[in-house]
This record gives structure tokens, sequence and C-alpha cells, in this order.
């Protein structure tokens, strides 16, 4: 086994939910939400920015208008193309409106065993493992997370350890969501500025970028905001994340969900252009809607994918890169329902052009980790890329010449044409093609089974590039500072 | 259609200015407030609860019914005193210390509610102090604690402990949930239930009070 090469993903496929008028009138709806209504900021920092540069601000309910004129301002001065880089140069991806990668999910709490099978709580050796298969796959460019929860860390340092668990597991860009509050955003960034060799090494080569949550509707998390705002200070990517949920965050509308979602997700940015102008942010979201029986999250559906691709369209507008919540099923093992919402959310964004989707590797709503759907998922999405590849024509694939020699009943088998463009035609890794008498032999192994080999072979043969001892010594002087700080 | 039938097709449909209306009227007419509780606005929500168990109704419609329900509480609540006021238990209820999401749970409360519990929503970011201070002040039956984050999710236990070193922890019943949560993560931490969502919440809360 070894790691293919993979390129990004450009789709040529032309597909739209939402017609030019649609999307102007979800922006407007937005702009005046935002300028009427408004949305909390439960920060006083955050606050005090905005009131400087005309928002109207009431302290009390802590709630900012935003005038439309600041909120286009700020969304031209956002960069759309810009490098979210690797701890390696191989890794660097650059983020624009053309490219689709993929990314990890976060931050599960459970995960199933890859040797016993079970479900068990997750540990900080998980993280490194985790990102260990991700690493070797070559759909993956990088680590959104963790993938999953340091739970055997005490909790005051365990998005520090969650960072160094991770680049222990790879070489890739990673992005963490667990930390939500200015000091520990600080302690993040001095530990990546170690590993790119000073602070302004690390924003020209951003190691990591940070995902916050939104909290909708029509607002942000005060620790969030303020970790963002050490981020913007530093010129490192920070994406907003809103998660509405039509009938109860959100209007049940999927029109209204996407001018919340809108909202959510514009509104930090103009915060962020106001403290850096120029900072490069990225839109993020998992609209969705209840499940009507429970009120729960439901993780999939038609729902989620028409307004993945819907939020997509929204962002193009705006010219900002879109992180969009996908794969990430409900479903509660690796079965048909995964495989139905993980197909289906990763088609429709990477069908839109979305920069990054993030959710490979998790079952029952990003709550449950899991190697194999780790590696079925970059399988689906291998067969999305190609998918979206379409269909080149031209006098070298029409193969008119090759067609003729062949003739009635001939077969293009032993041609150099076939051999030239044979490796094109998609090749399944673990997607079972065996025939019927061999999968007998095998013990009926399939796509899962396979899944589970190849995750042991990773785990046991792949290595990724150590960290230098010297940063191993640094990271534990900061994680010792943060802890007596914060403890 | 009686009177009092109305109240319960209003529940059901979930018509607050008509629960309401018809409260008036049948207080003004002199019928015993708490037949207008237990055989007008508890009834028609008992028929809710059944259809939504049933899978005939959808959340948003349950929470339709139980703001109808409380409209028409609120209407002959005062005519009466409050220890004859009919309920299942008492529940206090918090989103715990350094987490403000409070969706899920506030869900869970108007389950309870409409379940007939009364409960006392301390909001969210809730210190293991304050949890204490609440059960010191209000006697529930039962604590329910929530939690969205893997970094908050702790506190819930730091709010266990609380209860047991300031000695309130007896007879009260404690109950978790949010996303991160599991029965599991229930029994580590010494809680006494956990529960996914709002109708197992009340399922659970019953069973614990049986």
């Amino acid at each position: 086994m070894r790691k293919r090469k993979f390129e990004p993903v450009r789709s040529l496929l032309e597909f739209r939910v939402l017609s030019e008028r649609d999307i102007l009138k979800v922006h407007e709806a937005a702009l005046e939400v935002m300028e009427e209504t408004g949305v909390r900021f439960p920060s006083h920092k955050a606050l005090d920015v905005l009131e400087e540069a005309g928002c109207r601000v009431n302290r009390e309910a802590m709630v900012a208008r935003l005038p439309a004129r600041l909120v286009m301002e700020a969304l031209r001065q956002a960069p759309s193309r810009y490098l979210l880089a690797g701890r390696e140069p191989k890794d660097d991806m650059w983020i624009d409106d053309k490219t689709s990668y993929l990314s990890t999910d976060g931050c599960c709490v459970d995960i199933y065993d890859i040797h016993s099978g079970e479900l068990r709580r997750t540990t900080r050796q998980d993280i490194t493992d985790a990102c260990k298969v991700a690493d070797f796959l070559p759909e993956i460019s990088y680590i959104w997370g963790p993938p999953v929860s340091a739970q055997d860390v005490p909790a005051v340092i365990r998005p520090l350890h969650e960072i160094e668990a991770s680049m222990e597991g790879t070489t890739m860009h990673i992005q963490p969501e667990t930390v939500i509050s200015e000091k520990m955003a600080r302690y993040a960034l001095e530990m990546g500025a170690v590993v790119a060799g000073g602070r302004e090494a690390l924003r020209r080569r951003p190691l990591f970028s940070y995902m916050q949550c939104a909290m909708d509707p029509l607002g942000q998390d005060g620790g969030s905001l303020e970790a963002s705002m050490v981020a913007a200070e530093w010129g490192i990517p920070t994406g907003f994340m809103p998660m509405p949920m039509s009938c109860a965050t959100a209007p049940a509308t999927l029109a209204g969900n996407l001018v919340v979602t809108t909202v959510d997700a514009v509104s930090p940015l103009v915060l962020m252009q106001l403290i850096n102008p120029g900072t490069p942010v990225y839109f993020a979201a998992a609209p969705t809607a209840i499940d009507l029986q429970t009120g729960g999250y439901t993780g999939g559906g038609p729902e989620d994918f028409l307004l993945a691709a819907a939020f997509g369209e929204i962002c193009h507008f705006y010219r900002i890169p879109l992180a969009m919540g996908a794969f990430a099923t409900g479903a509660k093992e690796p079965d048909w329902q995964a495989a139905v919402d993980n197909c289906f959310a990763a088609l429709m964004p990477v069908l839109t052009r979305t920069a990054i989707l993030n959710g490979a590797g998790t079952l029952n709503g990003s709550k449950i980790f899991s190697f194999q759907e780790l590696i079925m998922d970059a399988e689906i999405y291998s067969m999305v890329a190609k998918v979206a590849g379409g269909i080149e024509v031209n006098d070298e694939t029409l193969a008119l010449d090759i067609i003729k020699k062949v003739g009635p009943g001939g077969n293009s088998l032993a041609e150099k044409h076939t051999r030239r463009h044979m490796k094109k035609i998609w090749q399944p890794t673990v997607y079972d093609r065996k025939p019927y008498g061999a999968w007998l032999e095998s013990g009926k192994q399939g796509a899962y089974e396979d899944a589970t080999e190849k995750a042991r072979w990773i785990l046991q043969n792949h290595e990724v590039k150590p960290l230098d001892p010297r940063v191993k010594e640094e990271f534990a002087r900061i994680i010792k500072a943060a802890e007596k700080e914060l403890g | 259609m009686s009177d009092l039938e109305k109240i319960r097709e209003g529940v059901l449909e979930g018509d607050i200015q008509g629960v309401a209306g018809g409260c008036r009227a049948l207080v003004a007419g002199g019928m015993p407030p708490l037949d207008i509780i237990n055989q007008g606005l508890i009834a028609g929500m008992a028929v809710v609860g059944k259809k939504f168990k049933a899978g005939d109704m959808f959340m948003p419609e349950v929470l339709m019914s139980a703001k109808a329900m409380g409209a028409g509480i609120e209407i002959v609540k005062p005519l009466i005193a409050e220890e004859d006021v009919p309920t299942a238990g008492k529940v206090v209820i918090g989103t715990v210390e350094g987490d403000l999401h409070d969706i899920g749970k506030n869900l869970v409360v108007i389950m309870l509610e409409s379940s007939g519990y009364q409960v006392v929503n301390l909001g969210v970011d809730i210190s293991p102090r304050e949890f204490v201070d609440a059960v010191r002040e209000h006697k529930p039956d039962i604590l329910g604690l929530s939690a969205l984050l893997t970094t908050t999710m702790l506190a819930m236990k730091d709010t266990i402990d609380e209860l047991l070193e300031e000695g309130v922890r007896d007879g009260l019943k404690v109950i978790i949930g949010g996303a991160p949560v599991t029965a599991d993560f229930a029994e580590e931490i010494g809680a006494d239930g956990y529960a996914p969502d709002g109708p197992a919440a009340v399922e659970l809360a019953d069973r614990l009070l049986a």
C-alpha cells in the first residue's frame, strides 16, 4: 500500500440551487437583519471595537447593529484566496473559490476501537491515531477537530494537548475547534509560533487556523469571539460556524435558515476585519433542520444537502471561502444510511465548488469516531472527485481513430490509447468489486472489513515525521505555564 | 361540544387565545378552578402526549399545545393555593458553568412542564455553587444538568461533587443531558440518569419519581 497523490478537486460540472436573484434576496435580508435587529456579541471587547466603527450597541443585551455599509466594506477587505499551511510544504492548501478539500471532523467523544470493535470513550492517543490514518489517506487534506476529544487530559489544558497530539499524527494543517477563550488562543498560537519559527513566520505560513461556533440565531459565543480576536491580531485565519436548525434556531423554511446562517457567518467577519483589515476569514456552516420527533440535531437528510449547496453559492457571491459541514452522518454505524448521507453530503458542496468539506470519519452526528468510516468517507470523496471532473470532449478523447480501427465486435484492450488513458478510470481501495466466489472465499469480506484491515495496517506501518524534540520541550513548557495560569 | 371539551380541543390545536378565552369564560361561569385544570388543560395535554408518542404530532406542535395550556394555567392559577396546583414533581434545571447553550435544555423544560412538572429554569453558565443554592432554595425532586461542549461536560461532575460536599445530594435525583454526554458518563460521574432528548427526559423523570 502506498499513498497516492491526490489533486485538489476542481469541479467542471455546473450545478445550481439558487438563482442570482435568490442570492441577492438572501443577501439583502441578511443585511436588513444585521442593521435593524442586530447580532449578540457577548464580549465587551468585541462590542468596543464594533461601537467605535459606528455600530449601534446595546450594552445590556450585548447586541450590536451593523450598518450595511460597514458589512459590505468588511466583505471587500477579506481575502478571497489564501494559504492554509502544513507543517511540511507538501501539505499546503491554497483556499479559493474553485478548489475543494476534505478534512476530518471534530470532536467526537466516543470511538469504535480499531482492535476490539467496541465503543469506548476517546483519549489523547486516539487523536494521534485518527490523524495518522487521515495523514495516510490522500483524499484528506487537513485536520479539523481534533477528530476526537482528549478526555484523559485535564479540561483546562486539553485544547493544547489536542493540538500537540494532532501534530504527532500528521504534518497536515490543523484547525482546532476547542480553543474557545482568549488566554487559550494565545497559548495555542505560541505553540504554532514554536513550530513555524516565530510569530511572523506563523502569519506567513499559518500551520493552524481557528474554527469557532456561532450561537444561532443572531449571536456568537463570548469566549470564542475573544479567541478569534487574538487570531485576527496575529493575522491567523478564523472561521465561524453557524448551525441553525430549521424549526428551532431558524425558521422552518430553508430560505429563512439561509438568512440566519448568512448573518451568523458574516457578522463576526466584520469584527475580524475591523481588528486587522485583510485578515483571512472563512465562512463555515452546518445548517440543518430539527428532528421533528425529538427536537434533536439530525446530521444528514435532504434539507442539509440543499442548504449546503445553497450556502456555497452565497459564499461565492461574497468571494469568501466556505468550510461546509458535510459527511458527519447521523447513522450509528458505517451502514446504508451513512453511505446515503455522505454521498449526497459530499457531492452537493463539491458541485457548488465549496472550498472545504469538514466531516470525514464520524457517526451519530459527529459524536462517534470510526476509522472504517474515515477510510470509506475518503473513498466516497474520491468518487465524487471523479464525477465532478465531468467528461472531456476533444479529438483525443473522442478516439475516433481507435473506434474505426477496432471496428465491429473488436476490443480496445491492447491499444496504446487505452494504456494512455486507463489510469483515469476510478480505482477503488475498499469498495468491493470481488467476484461472488472470491467474496465467499474471503469469508464475505466487504468494504467494512477491508477498511478495518487497512486502518490497522496504516496504524502499524505509516510513519509521520515526528515533532522535533526541542519543539516538544517548548510545548511542555507552554502547557505547564497554561496549567499554572488556568488550572 | 362541552366547554371543557373546547378547552381540551384548544390545547390539542395549540390555540392560545381560544384556550385563554375559554378558561376566562369558565372561571366567570363559576366552574371550580381545579376542574378546569384537571379535566380541561391537563386532560388536553394528556391527549397531546399520547399523539406525540404515537408519532401523530411533531415537537413544534407539542410546544404550541404547551403554550396554550400555559396560557390557561396563567388565568386559573391565581384562584387556587399553590400547594393545590397538581404537579408531577419539581425540577431545577440549568446549563453548567462555562457553557452558554440552552436550546436543548429549554426543549426539555417545555416538555417537562407540559407533562405536569413544576420547573425552575436557572438559565446558562450556572456554577456548582449556584446549583447548590438553588437546590437549597427550591427543594426539587430532580436536578437537571445540561452541557453541549466536551470542555464543559466535566463541570457536571464538579456540580455533583459540590452537592455531595454540601450535603444536599441525598434524596435528590440528578439527571444529565447534552450532545457529548452519554449514559456511561452519567454513571461515571454519579448522576442518576441520562436522557438523549426532551421526550426521553420526561420518561426518565417519570421513572425516577415512580
